[in-house]
């Protein structure tokens, strides 16, 4: 980089005013500058043409259906009446049900990673949780439709049967093997499964960058290895934690093939998390893509759309905890 | 062990406990037994019971698994299994293998608190119960992947062991057809293409956004950082949507393997920029220094300098993403086809890839051969992640400019042939 260093030559001797330091930018470095600025703005261009493509799309269906496009639950192709009335609320029980499980487990998982296992474990684990999040959702899939849920059919059963004071396990037909098959409970645990690796990498990295010195501070004063994770491990963590499961959650609502090939599709609201029947906005567009019309395409774009507002929302959230914690300061530099 | 071995130990558990806690060892000497409380100097404890003077650098020995704590959580898992076993198979109307382990996990907690609290007092009981604890955790994520390959390998294995299924294409392959004819090339072949034109496009736009973060920044690095995390975690589907709206809708794209390739980009392109910047900011500032020193511009610097400084760690990042992008199902069925027959051609036609075979495979609910196919052709898939993900932690791993032993004894011989 050329540096032109200019003497301010007209000042008087006495006055003490720093030298400026004037940087001129070779033309070569400047289209450089100029690319890479273009480069770290694209996503920028991404994100916008994300939304204005979708908005425009969506205009017809928003047309057809105006505001009732949020509550209706139909998807009447013969009528051109869409509404994602019932598969909204879906989308955020399997995201829900995946968190309340995928969470615990994560930071679990994290915090031996980072404060328990021992050299050669951790490498092997580490490893494992990368390869986790590397296999591909719709092995996810297929593994949860036919090994998972034959398994996991029986526990639905009997916690059916057992839990009628709590309103979301009642079902609303006749039990048999197969009003449990393809629910939202099944369709959530899978997604849990793959929201733990993202989660739990996340949060192995915060975890480990806890000060080596107060983590002495604290044995210094006598207290078990547990004591001392809750003193600093956990409060250093909890930020880039937080953060971590909000990405989880946003991952998780926009989770597509894998609750495809699980949930039975329904497009009316079934708040019996273990009786068959539910669907994910993701899954939905997937799902109904190959038989779609004019209409109908855009009613898809515009769940897309909702879809998209809804994980950016969480998203940004999340990287907005990350940044303003002190771990996640720690891990942006 | 070492005479200041037992010490150690008991400076640890006696750090650890308060007064009811009293092992045989302390039990023998009532006047090392009874103070208790934790913040107790522990030094006076070893001068109490040993007569050899105060060592200051005695280690403090923070993870120390006993025979007591391998024991006792052994004890605790058989007792589980044999009791979640009578409870199932003999007392309550209760069947399924999830239900079964949910079970022996509940009851080993249980077993295991019991079997805790009869040995030590509270504070070791909740340290060693979190220990217990966090450690199933990961267990539980090994047991996932292995049952995931596993499983996988013993459905799939029918048709992966007909050599047909990796040379021939699913041309010839109707509802009835044997596993012994029709394969999975074509899918593998547009898997591999598609992904390709997704790196192609994806990496160096992902890895000038990362240079722009690192070498560049100012005002817009925060507002880039953020987007591109929350970019990370864009559902594919809605990736798959933009490019069906923009290129194929409005620019009169055909559906193709091409068009999938920009919305696998899309998706990529995240993980490379957030894995490259990781990677580029801790290549040495003085580097940076020394070659603007020597009166490089900025981007001879950057082509010199850093990028050879950071290959390593680029490569792995991008393989990563690639081990990311391959897997990607909803893009490819929003904007591309299925294809039975090999189209090499990724610009006209469908193209079938892996991940959609075996979704196509399995939604149309066909025969025995048809599900083989698809735990088969996940198989494949999976190689190819594990090829990816071999490759990526082969290659990395070192920080920038820090020589693997490889390279260390190649540079060392050509030093020596100098």
């Amino acid at each position: 980089m050329a540096i032109a260093v200019t003497s301010a030559a007209a000042v008087p001797d006495d006055d003490d005013t720093p030298r400026t330091i004037v940087t001129r930018v070779s033309r070569a470095d400047a289209l450089f500058r100029a690319i890479l600025r273009i480069g770290g703005l694209s996503s920028f261009a991404f994100t916008g043409l994300i939304l204005v493509f979708l908005m425009y799309r969506s205009l017809p269906a928003f047309g057809a259906d105006g505001l009732t496009f949020f509550t209706k639950q139909s998807w009447n192709f013969v009528n051109n009446e869409f509404g994602i009335g019932g598969v909204l609320p879906l989308t955020i029980i399997i995201g829900a049900i995946a968190s309340i499980f995928a969470i615990p487990v994560a930071i679990a998982t994290a915090l031996f990673i980072s404060e328990y296992a021992p050299g050669p474990i951790r490498r092997v684990l580490i490893a494992v949780i990368d390869l986790m999040a590397a296999i591909p959702s719709i092995v996810y899939g297929l593994w949860g439709r036919y090994w998972f849920m034959p398994r996991a059919i029986g526990t639905m059963g009997w916690l059916s049967h057992n839990s009628r004071w709590f309103p979301p396990f009642r079902l609303a037909i006749q039990p048999s093997a197969s009003a449990f098959v393809g629910s939202s409970a099944i369709a959530g645990l899978v997604v849990c499964l793959m929201v733990i690796p993202i989660i739990t990498s996340l949060s192995r990295e915060v975890f480990s960058q806890a000060p080596q010195g107060e983590r002495e501070a604290a044995y210094a004063l006598g207290s078990t290895r547990w004591g001392m994770i809750r003193a600093v491990v956990i409060p250093f963590g909890k930020g880039g934690v937080i953060g971590a499961c909000m990405l989880g959650i946003g991952r998780a609502l926009g989770e597509t093939i894998a609750v495809l090939l699980i949930v039975n599709s329904i497009y009316t609201f079934n708040p019996h998390v273990l009786q068959e029947g539910s669907e994910s906005i993701a899954a939905l567009i997937a799902g109904d893509w190959s038989s779609a019309s004019h209409i109908q395409l855009s009613a898809l774009m515009a769940s897309g759309l909702v879809l998209f507002a809804l994980t950016l929302v969480v998203n940004s959230f999340a990287a907005l905890v990350i940044n303003r914690s002190r771990s996640g300061a720690a891990t942006a530099e | 062990m070492t005479t200041t071995g037992p010490a150690t130990e008991r400076q640890r558990s006696d750090s650890a406990r308060s007064d009811g806690a009293v092992d045989e060892r302390a039990a023998a000497r009532p006047g090392s037994a009874d103070h208790g409380v934790s913040d107790v100097p522990v030094q006076s404890d070893v001068s109490v019971q040993s007569d050899v003077p105060l060592q200051s650098d005695v280690p403090l020995q923070i993870r120390r698994v006993t025979a007591e704590d391998v024991l006792t959580v052994a004890g605790a898992a058989v007792g589980a299994l044999c009791l979640t076993w009578v409870l199932f198979e003999r007392v309550l109307p209760l069947s399924g293998a999830f239900g079964f382990w949910l079970c022996w996990y509940l009851a080993f907690v249980v077993l295991y608190l019991a079997a805790a609290g009869l040995q030590w007092n509270r504070r070791v009981v909740s340290d060693k119960t979190v220990a217990v604890l966090v450690s199933t955790g990961g267990i539980f994520a090994s047991a996932v992947v292995a049952d995931q390959l596993g499983y996988s390998f013993v459905k799939g294995l029918p048709a992966i062991a007909h050599l047909n299924f990796w040379t021939t294409t699913a041309a010839a392959v109707a509802a009835l057809t044997p596993l012994n004819k029709g394969g999975v090339l074509h899918a593998t072949v547009g898997s591999l293409e598609i992904l390709a034109l997704a790196s192609l496009a994806s990496v160096p736009l992902g890895i000038t956004a990362a240079l722009f973060l690192t070498e560049i920044g100012g005002r817009m690095e925060r507002p880039v950082r953020m987007i591109v995390n929350a970019m990370t975690a864009l559902p594919s589907v809605v990736a798959g949507l933009l490019i069906y709206s923009l290129a194929i809708l409005a620019l009169g794209l055909p559906e193709s393997g091409f068009a999938a390739s920009l919305a696998i980009a899309i998706i990529m392109l995240p993980t490379v920029i957030r894995a490259s910047e990781v990677v580029l900011r801790v290549v040495p500032g003085t580097l940076r220094e020394a070659a603007f020193a020597l009166g490089a511009s900025q981007w001879r610097t950057v082509w010199q300098v850093i990028l050879p400084t950071a290959r390593s760690g680029l490569t792995t990042a991008v393989v990563l993403a690639m081990a990311l992008g391959i897997g990607e199902t909803a893009p490819v069925l929003l904007a591309d086809g299925f294809s039975n027959v090999m189209n090499a051609d990724p610009f006209h036609g469908w193209q079938a890839t892996l991940p959609t075979l075996i979704f196509t495979y399995v939604e149309a609910e066909g025969r025995a051969e048809f599900i083989a196919r698809a735990f088969g052709a996940s198989l494949a898939l999976m190689l190819v992640v594990l090829v990816l993900f071999t490759i990526a932690r082969v290659v990395g791993g070192g920080r920038p400019g820090e020589l693997s032993r490889r390279q260390i004894r190649k540079l060392s011989r050509e030093a020596a042939n100098s």
